[in-house]
């Protein structure tokens, strides 16, 4: 580990102004810690803004809900508010790492977390990320974990939140304070930008930005969400594929649908056409996979993902099936066959 | 004077006559309550106040030379000792009871991840960052054989076979040849690999974390080139080894280098990191197995060859085909190996080595077969079990497989499993599967001291306790023994100045230290039998009271100054004159995610009989242990290799999926059927851990094929591998 020195911030104001060339923002540490010890990452500054109450609690806002950047995501899936009106981010939140990590993570922490490309996380292989111009090892390498949408020669890597999944298909804006002070917002999706030829540079953030909040908007009513996240074990894992999605149904039909999948892209995966081709739709299979079809149609995929293709369509279909009560009646049903 | 005793004829099973009757008793484990409340001290703890400390350093590249290490680019570390290399740097631990040290390849590198210096600092962060920056040049060769399936530099061993394989084979009305792929496996202790050496003059004293103290001071003395006499190693606690701790690593011998050099105490604890990086691993197999039957489902032929890797000049591949070779019986058996050479991390063993994969398949291909004669699963094996070991002629010590698999599918409810994918729970397809276990069973050299006085017993072996319950199963037999409670007896473990004993692996570790503690107790009752003027056979000893020739005496009266006995154990005449295993039946219910292809283990049963049972709660924590690792070779664990660099890419355990909490089911039962194996060793018990694994990852394997028709032929079972196989079985 690299000596650097730690400063706590007092305020707001103090925070931005100790962010200068090679400091680092500490929330919960869960990840920068991590990277830190392997040198991943070396900041020669560390300005702790766990003591901040203004980034801290969660209050109403409207018809919506303020989230500080501080609230730990223990604390933000446990609020009854947000179990009761977006209970897709509090199933998103708890699929994701362990109790002891969530205790920790923080609301902009987990937004900001680093991608989990094992070749970034080994300082002897080539990334972009870490060091641009490097390379990137994990074209011609393994890697399951990799992106297959928003993708570029220069970086295969998928962002890992799971929140940040829910967050996006829950309509939610980014709070940012700018080192003068000013505040503005960004949706979610948009916090991220894709590589590129420039895969370090992640997030819209700009020098001295802090995140101060993210804003959640009234959920619609009537509508069902579910978040549907597959991995390579029961729990503790990071997505392969994830999906949420928010249905809203009128006379049987689909009326209204948010989208956002995770585990797939550099950002919360959002995609347009899909959400297009169910709306009017009677819940089915076949307009479930018409959807699906329009959701992949864009892949692109490194060898060891191709997997993530119909991987993603059959996660997409059961979630909608979820969502617009399809599963239920499955289980009155027990012989029914699965088409592919 | 140690009496050393050879095991040629079956002994009279005296532990079933003496009178204490604790021997199978649920006790928790003595050390229990230290090791959760951090008062048990294992290797890294308890730093003395001079200590120095050591990071490794390893090679990026996958072989070639080192042409420099070039200390100028660390020297401005603050607080830094020293970068420690040269010729006694070993490559990779020893393999299990190798006895000397491991390679020591010089300035040459054989696989990426090879640790090749030691940075020594005043603190831990100061040497881990210097680790980091130490420049190092390398003459890399140019084509390297990093990927397994490529490589030319294979051995290929002679068939060991019985019968004519191909003749029975080409005779049977029904056939299968399937091929399997497993990958990788890692140890994964939790506690990370930790040494702190420390020299007195020419002594070596090393705070380990050792499975065997007897090898491992032999391995300690050659790589470091001193006499074993001199080295001390102690080793009381260790956090889990399954196998990566048998051999001494470059943690050990790099401490005690570099504490020699620095003349103060050196610890080096690996980065997890370094754990997956450089210690033995299990290698990746293909195999293939050919199943000859007649319609009736008489097995005919049965041939299971296989493919490992190792690096060079390491003398383990994994016995892949260990258990095909007696668990059923056939006119034509063939078992064929190949051992691929490759520049990666070298293997070797971890967790039932040879079962843990070649069970996977064989137990696969058995339920494949069944099948396709259109039979049952249990009863196909129950038709083909042997009367000898196949392969040797050897009668069996004792074996209850068939009543472990009648009584197995009885208790799972095995006759409402339903045919393939016509269960469903909502989303969910449901299925049952089942295997076979078996883990062959052996009695390795061992001795122990007990020592008895007014105040009670104290037993002490350098055998180890790797979290499996040694210290509480040598208390049970010597207070078994000696008619005390157990809370009179103090059992001293894990430090090379004691008897030296077979150490923990190979499931041997209870049998073997065991006897020896059994035997130095015996010695002990025949002395307070002459001293009671009775025959041993009449003298009862229990909660302190002496009984025989009409006397009762308390055993303080006994014992003037204290009583010590030494004794040793050895196989003899009966390991060769029968063949002993444990057996066992292992049932699984799971449910299959009918879009996503997510696995979830609803229910597992595990029948075994597997000698006496010493514990019964070790033994089934034991047994549960090994069952979650079926878990895990089934559904989740699967070590990465880059094929360009052969590097390993899953170096943590973020990223090497052990089962989490949510994959291990609720309702898990271990049933132990009472045996005895008179062949074995004098205490009548067989090895138990691994038999947990053997055969459980086939069971689940098996009950997704009967869920959804999914067959999954190359593990683990990821959703992506269910997928791909639900679509291929058209489900
Ligand atoms: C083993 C493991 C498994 C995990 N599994 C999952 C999983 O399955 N799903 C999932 O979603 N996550 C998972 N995580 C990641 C976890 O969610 C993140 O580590 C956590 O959310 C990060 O939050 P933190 O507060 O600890 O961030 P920190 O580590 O403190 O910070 C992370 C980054 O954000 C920056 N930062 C923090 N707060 C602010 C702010 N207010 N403004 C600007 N910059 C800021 C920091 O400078 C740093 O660069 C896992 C983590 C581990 C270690
Ligand atoms: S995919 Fe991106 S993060 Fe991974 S090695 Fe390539 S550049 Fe680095």
């Amino acid at each position: 580990m690299r000596d650097f020195e730690y400063s706590r911030a007092e305020s707001l104001d103090g925070a931005a102004g100790q962010l200068g060339d090679g400091a680092s923002i500490i929330a919960g540490g869960t990840n920068l810690l991590d990277l830190m010890k392997i040198q991943v990452m070396v900041p020669g500054r560390l300005v702790d803004i766990s003591r901040l109450e203004d980034l801290k609690g969660i209050s109403e806002h409207g018809d919506g809900l303020r989230i500080g950047a501080l609230v730990t995501n223990s604390e933000l899936a446990a609020d009854a508010r947000v179990r009761s009106g977006w209970p897709l981010l509090s199933r998103a939140i708890l699929a994701g790492a362990s109790a002891q990590i969530r205790n920790k993570a923080t609301t902009g922490g987990n937004l900001l977390q680093r991608t989990r490309c094992p070749y970034f996380y080994d300082t002897a292989m080539a990334c972009n990320k870490r060091t641009p111009g490097e390379g990137c090892a994990a074209q011609g390498g393994v890697g399951r974990m990799l992106a297959i949408f928003g993708t570029s020669e220069h970086c295969l890597a998928a962002h890992p939140s799971d929140m940040a999944v829910a967050l996006t298909a829950l309509a939610a804006e980014v709070e940012i304070r700018a080192a003068d002070g000013g505040i503005r917002l960004v949706p979610v999706r948009e916090l991220y930008r894709l590589p590129g030829d420039r895969p370090d540079l992640e997030t819209v953030l700009g020098a001295g930005e802090i995140i101060t909040a993210v804003r959640l908007p009234a959920p619609r009513p009537q509508t069902r969400q579910v978040y549907k996240k597959v991995r390579d074990r029961a729990s503790y894992a990071f997505a392969l594929v994830s999906v949420a999605v928010a249905v809203e149904m009128k006379d049987e039909r689909i009326a209204s649908v948010s989208l956002a999948c995770g585990g797939v892209a550099p950002c919360p995966w959002t995609n347009p056409e899909a959400e297009q081709a169910l709306i009017g739709a009677a819940p089915g299979d076949d307009a479930f996979a018409t959807a699906a079809d329009a959701l992949v149609a864009q892949a692109s995929c490194h060898p060891d993902t191709e997997f993530k293709i119909p991987l993603l369509r059959r996660t997409l279909i059961a979630a909608l099936r979820e969502a617009t009560g399809l599963a239920d009646s499955a289980a009155a049903n027990p012989t029914t066959r699965t088409p592919a | 004077m140690t009496k050393t005793f050879r095991m040629d004829e079956a002994q009279p099973r005296l532990l079933d006559e003496t009178g204490q009757g604790i021997i199978g008793a649920p006790l928790d484990r003595p050390e229990g309550p230290k090791k959760v409340s951090g008062r048990a001290a294992y290797a890294a703890d308890g730093m003395p106040d001079n200590a120095a400390h050591g990071v490794l350093v390893r090679a990026t590249i996958p072989r070639g030379r080192i042409t420099g290490i070039d200390t100028a680019s660390v020297a401005e570390t603050p607080g830094l000792l020293g970068v420690f290399h040269g010729p006694r740097f070993i490559r990779n631990p020893a393999q299990g009871m190798a006895g000397e040290a491991p390679v020591q390849p010089g300035d040459e590198v054989h696989y990426h991840g090879q640790p090749i210096a030691l940075v020594v600092a005043e603190s831990f962060e100061a040497a881990r960052d210097a680790a980091q920056r130490l420049v190092v040049s390398y003459d890399a060769d140019a084509n390297v054989d990093t990927d397994p399936a490529k490589t030319d530099a294979l051995e290929k061993g002679d068939p060991e076979t019985a019968g004519d394989f191909e003749a029975a084979f080409s005779k049977a009305d029904v056939t299968l040849d399937r091929a399997y792929s497993t990958p990788p496996h890692a140890a994964a202790a939790m506690e990370p690999h930790a040494a702190l050496a420390e020299w007195e003059g020419e002594t070596l004293t090393l705070r380990g974390a050792q499975q065997m103290l007897k090898t491992n001071r032999l391995e300690l003395a050659d790589a470091v080139g001193i006499d074993p006499e001199n080295v001390r190693i102690l080793s009381p606690y260790i956090g889990g080894g399954f196998g990566s701790k048998l051999g001494i690593g470059p943690e050990a011998v790099s401490a005690a280098l570099a504490a020699r050099e620095l003349r103060r105490p050196v610890r080096v604890v690996m980065a997890r990191q370094t754990v997956f990086d450089a210690v033995l691993r299990r290698t990746e197999t293909t195999q293939r197995l050919r199943l000859g039957a007649d319609r009736s489902g008489r097995l005919l032929a049965l041939s299971h060859d296989d493919r490992v890797t190792n690096l060079q000049d390491e003398g383990f591949a994994e016995p892949v085909s260990q258990a095909s070779q007696f668990l059923y019986g056939a006119e034509g058996l063939s078992f064929a190996q190949t051992l691929a050479r490759v520049s990666r991390t070298p293997s070797g063993s971890v967790r039932a080595p040879g079962e843990a994969v070649g069970m996977l398949a064989l137990e696969q291909a058995m339920d494949e077969l069944a099948e396709m004669l259109g039979m049952c699963p249990v009863e196909l094996r129950l038709k083909n079990l042997p009367e000898k070991n196949p392969m040797t002629g050897q009668p069996f010590s004792a074996t209850r497989l068939a009543d472990c698999l009648r009584d197995g599918a009885e208790r799972f409810g095995w006759k409402d499993r339903k045919p393939v994918g016509t269960r469903r729970d909502g989303e969910w397809y449901v299925g049952m599967g089942m295997a076979s276990a078996a883990r062959s069973n052996m009695l390795i050299e061992s001795a122990a001291r007990v020592r008895l006085s007014a105040e009670g017993a104290v037993v002490e072996t350098d055998m180890t306790d790797i979290g499996t319950g040694t210290y509480a199963i040598l208390g049970q037999i010597a207070a078994e023994m000696l008619g005390l409670p157990v809370e009179k007896v103090e059992v001293r473990l894990g430090d090379t100045r004691f008897p030296a004993a077979a150490g923990s692996g190979g499931s041997f570790g209870a049998s073997s230290a065991g006897s020896a503690t059994f035997l130095a107790a015996k010695a002990i009752r025949e002395t307070l039998a002459e001293r009671m003027g009775c025959e041993p056979s009449d003298l009862t000893l229990q909660n302190g009271m002496a009984r025989g020739g009409n006397r009762e005496v308390p055993l303080s009266e006994l014992i003037d100054a204290e009583l010590v006995e030494e004794a040793s154990v050895e196989a003899g005449d009966t390991s060769e004159s029968h063949f002993s295993s444990g057996f066992g039946a292992h049932f699984a219910e799971v449910a299959v995610h009918a879009y996503t292809g997510e696995v979830r283990v609803r229910r597992m049963l595990g029948v075994m009989a597997m000698g006496r049972i010493l514990n019964e709660k070790t033994a089934r924590s034991q047994a549960l242990g090994g069952m979650i690792w079926g878990v895990g070779s089934a559904l989740t664990e699967e070590m990465a290799h880059d094929p360009r660099t052969g590097h390993m890419v899953t170096r943590d355990l973020a990223n090497y999926h052990v089962p989490a909490h949510a994959d291990v089911p609720g309702d898990m039962t271990v049933v132990f059927l009472e045996e005895r194996d008179d062949m074995a060793n004098p205490i009548q018990t067989k090895g138990i851990g691994e038999l947990g694994i053997s055969g459980a990852g086939a069971a689940i394997l098996n009950a997704v094929r009967n869920a959804c028709g999914a067959r999954i032929y190359d593990m683990p079972a990821t959703p992506d591998r269910v997928i791909a196989a639900m679509d291929a079985a058209g489900y």
